[in-house]
């Protein structure tokens, strides 16, 4: 059928191209058993995709060429209206393959709620992730030290996040080590994760949390097991104290650069059991909400381009020890 | 049209026209929206009966009093709505106007009684912002009886129809429309009654 | 309240909007005035009660608002060709794609299936109207009013810009203030009213104004997916009345629904806006399951494969539509239990949408298809959807959708289930349809140049964003970085949404072509068709739609009486008096008075608000007090109508 060619000639081009994407693509190229395992189940589903579309598409092609109208046309029944056979059989094909996808999800769904199964008998690191627009609070309660908008975890470890909001609904996310949960002001969502790789990976927040959504990530360093006590007791040893006032400015809007305190807000307040803390500290602060097409709201805007830019050139210019904070 | 058709003598007035039985089925359908809407805020009380913040507990503040009274004019005003329509089947159009201010009557008691014991809530410190669990509280139950206002006005408009135009086939589908209407707001305050005021106080002084 | 929080200022576009939408008014008014098409406005469009114009209304304001939203989706595109572009901040990216998704879904989607519902669906059963005609032009007004109303946000006040999702607390005042999220609200709200009454409507018409005979398992396809969608809607839509009011209350009247303060839970409005939102998913493919029902089986020539199989498995997609919305949030961490529940749930819906996709290709076995432009959209249809199909299975399998989980994937996903499946159909609709609506076909030649082009571009737009969303890009950031590696995809990406902007420019030049030089049609059986729409005898329906109510003896039973050469003339004396239903302003002064309301409340000024509630009560009140029966049309004018010689 020469005018269906282009189409199946398109779809072709596309299979292809996709499959040999596929391992440039950082959800199916994962560092950690907790991304595998969902790589694995997403590369058993595509596998049965593709042959449901073959199936549909050929029968399609099949079909429109064979019964196309035409002289000399062959076949043509216009009562021909079922049959139980072809019925049952497509009534019972998808049922056993909704039973062969459903099985692994639901075992997938289920380990993914403990820590990986190879790393069972290690105690996991506990990390609570607070999320506040537009940055991420990283607290180690046994190390007692907090970062800000970056992470420092062993490898070959599980890492159990507690995660919860200050103000907006957000999602944790960092693609190669695993996939997302919630993170909710009055919350507590749990997920293991863990590196099997050294290395640096992108995290950020993946559900819209407004106007400084887009910038709204975080860095993990994946490291030794030594290098990451070194790095805690270091930072336990050297960086500053989290004070009350400070932790108040950062509950405002805005992005702020990484930042190291040798001491965690979760001595005065969980987010998990306080979803008014943030705005509190706002009304303490004085800050107000600027109506978001308002001349005050504009001006506002640029101020935060501008602190946006300096930290992007501060950032790039402590590139070289940017790990050693 | 109503004027073509031919009856069983026993057919109520209210189905003897084309307009009156599509009205009449449409609004049963209305109705069961109208279960999904309460079915929503119930479902939102119960999820958030237990938020109370730094507020009162709900269960903490019921009066039984104030309960009883509004629950014994809304089921006694189902009744007499009742006897409204069987006076319209029988033609009566004196007996269901009576029996149909005897319920608005009522009804304007129970929104009487309702309005007091909001405004004593608010008096004891819990209002629509208070907290999660009473914002559930006043919107369920102020859209029950804002339900009911609307009713009022409506039945009232109805039977001032009736008064002018007697009964027919319109006006008689009319009456039995907001009886349903009446009837349902009826089942839906039972459904108050337990869930909220019952179950309240059980769970506040168990 | 400053003019300068008023009037939306400082951004260039905005302005070229502000002067385009003066003109195009005054344009109207002139156009109105000049050629005194005033009192023709009035009579035959504003007040009419005629199921017909009401749906061709519906259709024109569905097609404007696909036109606005279009322009929103290519704003995005724009912006995400290359990374780091600065063609838009992140707030007005942010507004842009909550108005896309709110105006597609809301006031495109729904109005154009409803439209057409509206056009054939009294039709096809043999019916004069609807159960109810008055409350037909109320639905008609009081959406098109929620529509006007949210549309005018992004001149007066600001768009909203917390997504058509509108999650809270990033919804709540604190985090969202201003007029921006009221309009989400109130626009909806209105819109809502006017769905719910379309609800109600076209379920009591279609059980109960059927044409003698025509039995539940004789009714077309189109009228049973309909029928399905009627009840979803019923009871879908009081959910959302609820959640949209709860969370108005939280905005304007200081209540903690939702909110970060007072206990509030935001997830209670998650579970809540999705209770309503997958359903409503269904409410806008079901009829588009209908429409290629029909289409296919006219253009194969054949009868529907499977006739009841379509029925059963389009219920049980309905009841399964309530079943599955906890699948929208997998990553709210509801624990193994609840998430492999809902992993099932969702998978299954993909057994009967299977089934329908088998069922559809089997109408074409041993049939003589021809491919007519609304026969290549299902085609399309089939082949584009089916990839929806599959991804959407993918998604639902959530330990996998942790990592699709807001992704580009998930957009391209719904993106192939709703242009493929929602859009196409509205399109074939419309052109199947439109000699029905308008006395002549759409230009085939050009109709194909929009398929081609469309579909090409589409698969352009959304086939890479898969691989977007594996590569880690989430949906709704308004740029991204060199570094990602996501710039070459999106380039394509937006060089195939253009594509699509372009096609739809070649429709709307051919309705024009058409509507000068398409010839136009002599009989009411445009398609040589199988259903009871096509037996008019004129090409456009008269406005009592049948001189005589047809008797219904079987399934496609027009066409079984082509067949057996035994189509029914009507006979003068088989004519007796119509009733019909008097044209009414009420409807659209009720609407106007929700938009005084609504326009009140968005800007916080109670004192508009109570006006415009007293007037839409009073209105109300008004109509309750009408004895209106309508009137008889005499038999001399129907003989006169349909030209049949005593």
């Amino acid at each position: 059928m020469r005018r269906f060619k282009p189409f199946f000639t398109f779809g072709l081009l596309m299979a292809v191209f996709m499959l040999s994407g596929c391992s440039d693509m950082i959800v199916l190229d994962p560092k950690g058993p907790v991304g595998a395992e969902q790589r694995d189940l997403i590369m058993y589903s595509i596998w049965f995709m593709l042959f449901i579309l073959i199936v549909v598409y050929a029968l399609t092609a099949f079909i429109v060429y064979k019964y196309r109208d035409r002289k000399n046309h062959k076949g043509y029944d216009p009562d021909n209206e079922g049959s139980h056979l072809l019925e049952t059989i497509w009534w019972i094909v998808p049922i056993i393959i909704v039973i062969a996808l459903a099985i692994p999800t639901v075992k997938s769904i289920y380990s993914l709620e403990g820590p990986p199964e190879k790393s069972k008998d290690q105690k996991p690191l506990v990390i609570h992730a607070t999320s506040v627009n537009w940055k991420w609070v990283f607290s180690y309660p046994e190390q007692d030290i907090e970062t800000v908008n970056y992470l420092h975890i062993p490898e070959d470890r599980p890492v159990l996040f507690k995660l919860t909001s200050a103000d907006s609904m957000a999602s944790f996310w960092v693609p190669q080590l695993g996939g997302q949960k919630y993170a909710m002001a009055g919350m507590e969502t749990e997920l293991y994760l863990q590196a099997d790789e050294q290395g640096t990976y992108e995290g950020r927040n993946s559900n819209f949390t407004g106007e400084g959504f887009t910038n709204h990530t975080f860095d993990v360093m994946a490291m030794s097991d030594a290098e990451f006590e070194k790095w805690a007791s270091e930072t336990k040893a050297d960086a500053p104290e989290l004070s009350k006032g400070q932790y108040d400015k950062l509950m405002l809007p805005g992005h702020v650069k990484e930042m190291t305190f040798s001491s965690t807000h979760l001595d005065w307040v969980d987010h998990a059991t306080n979803a008014e803390y943030a705005l509190d500290a706002r009304d303490r602060l004085g800050y107000e909400e600027k109506l978001p097409h308002s001349r005050a709201a504009k001006e506002e805007k640029k101020k935060r381009e501008e602190e946006m830019k300096k930290l992007e050139e501060s950032e790039s210019e402590s590139h070289g020890d940017s790990h050693a904070h | 049209m109503a004027h073509a058709e031919t009856h069983d003598p026993n057919t109520p007035l209210e189905y003897r026209s084309e307009t009156g039985r599509l009205n009449i089925l449409g609004f049963w359908i209305f109705l069961g929206a109208e279960i999904a809407l309460f079915a929503t805020l119930f479902a939102t009380y119960m999820v958030l009966e237990h938020r109370i913040a730094d507020g009162p507990s709900p269960g903490e503040l019921f009066e039984v009093k104030s309960l009883l009274i509004q629950t014994f004019l809304l089921l006694t005003s189902s009744f007499t709505c009742g006897l409204a329509v069987h006076e319209m089947r029988r033609q009566n159009v004196k007996g269901l106007i009576t029996w149909m201010a005897i319920t608005l009557g009522l009804g304007l008691g129970f929104l009487y009684f309702e309005i007091e014991e909001f405004l004593h809530f608010i008096h004891e410190g819990a209002n629509i912002g208070t907290s999660a669990a009473w914002s559930g509280f006043f919107v369920l139950v102020g859209t029950h009886g804002a339900h009911v206002t609307f009713g009022i006005f409506w039945v009232t408009m109805v039977l001032i129809q009736v008064a002018k135009r007697g009964l027919t086939p319109a006006t008689s589908a009319k009456v039995f429309i907001t009886s349903l209407y009446w009837h349902f707001l009826d089942v839906v305050w039972i459904f108050i009654f337990t869930a909220v005021y019952l179950m309240g106080m059980v769970t506040h002084n168990g | 309240m400053k003019w300068d929080e008023f009037f939306v200022t400082g951004d260039p576009m905005i302005y070229g909007a502000d002067v385009s939408i003066v003109l195009t008014m005054v344009g109207i008014l002139f156009y109105l005035t000049k050629y005194k098409k005033w009192k023709w406005l009035w009579d035959e469009w504003l007040t009419t009660v005629d199921h017909k114009k009401l749906g061709i209304m519906y259709i024109v304001s569905a097609v404007l608002m696909l036109f606005r939203g279009g322009v929103d989706a290519l704003l995005m595109r724009t912006q995400l060709a290359v990374p780091e572009a600065k063609f838009l901040d992140s707030q007005h990216y942010n507004e842009i794609f909550t108005t896309h998704g709110t105006i597609m879904i809301i006031f495109m989607a729904m109005p154009f299936l409803i439209g057409l519902i509206n056009v054939v669906v009294p039709l096809q059963i043999g019916a004069r109207d609807v159960a109810y005609p008055y409350l037909n032009a109320v639905s008609f007004w009081t959406f098109f009013i929620g529509a006007m109303l949210f549309n005018i946000s992004f001149v007066i006040g600001g768009s909203p810009s917390a997504g058509w999702t509108s999650y809270m607390p990033l919804a709540s005042n604190e985090l969202s203030p201003g007029p921006g999220q009221n309009y989400y609200l109130l626009g909806l709200q209105i819109a809502g009213i006017g769905t719910l009454l379309t609800g109600i409507n076209f379920l009591v018409t279609i059980l109960k104004m059927r044409a003698p005979g025509m039995t539940l398992f004789r009714m077309p396809m189109f009228t049973w997916s309909s029928l399905v969608t009627m009840v979803i809607i019923i009871f879908a839509f009081p959910i959302l009345t609820v959640a949209l009011a709860l969370m108005t209350f939280d905005r304007l009247f200081g209540s903690h629904f939702f909110t970060l303060q007072g206990a509030g839970m935001d997830m209670l409005w998650a579970n809540l806006f999705w209770l309503w939102g997958h359903p409503e998913v269904y409410i806008v493919i079901l009829p588009a399951f209908g429409m290629f029902s029909e289409i296919i089986s006219t253009f194969s020539r054949k009868t529907l494969f499977g006739y009841k199989a379509m029925i059963w498995s389009m219920l049980l997609i309905a009841g399964y539509s309530f079943l599955v919305w906890v699948h929208h949030f997998f990553t709210m961490g509801s624990g193994a239990l609840v998430n492999s529940v809902f992993s099932i749930t969702t998978m299954a819906i993909g057994i009967p949408t299977g089934v329908k996709i088998f069922n559809w290709l089997f109408t074409m076995y041993r049939g003589k298809i021809q491919f007519t432009t609304p026969m290549l959209w299902s085609l399309g249809f089939i082949v584009n959807f089916v990839i929806g199909g599959v991804t959407g299975v993918m998604l639902a399998m959530a330990a996998a959708d942790y990592q699709y989980h807001n992704t580009y994937f998930l957009v391209s996903h719904f993106h192939y289930v709703l242009i493929a499946g929602t859009v196409f159909a509205c399109f074939a609709g419309l052109i199947y349809w439109y000699p029905k609506m308008f006395g002549y076909k759409l230009n085939e030649r050009i109709g194909k140049w929009v398929f081609w082009v469309f579909t090409i571009g589409f698969n352009v737009c959304f086939f890479p964003q898969y691989f977007l969303g594996l590569d880690g890009m989430p949906r709704r950031v308004y740029t991204y970085s060199e570094e990602s590696g996501w710039g070459p995809l999106n380039m394509v990406s937006t060089i195939g949404g253009f594509m699509m902007g372009i096609a739809f420019l070649i429709l709307v030049y051919n309705m024009y072509y058409s509507f000068r030089y398409a010839k136009r049609e002599t009989t009411g059986d445009a398609w040589d068709g199988r259903t009871l729409e096509w037996s008019t005898p004129t090409a456009m329906p008269p406005f009592y739609n049948f001189a005589k109510i047809p008797e219904v003896t079987g399934l496609d039973h027009f066409w079984r009486q082509k067949q057996a050469g035994k189509v029914e003339k009507l006979k003068a004396e088989d004519i007796k008096p119509i009733h019909m239903p008097s044209n009414s302003g009420v409807p659209f002064i009720m609407a106007s008075f929700f938009f005084v309301a609504g326009f009140g409340m968005v800007f916080d000024w109670m004192w508009m608000a109570i006006a415009g509630i007293i007037g839409v009560f009073g209105t109300l009140f008004y109509r309750s007090f009408e004895y209106d029966d309508g009137y008889y049309v005499s038999v001399e004018e129907v003989i006169e109508t349909e030209k049949i010689s005593k």
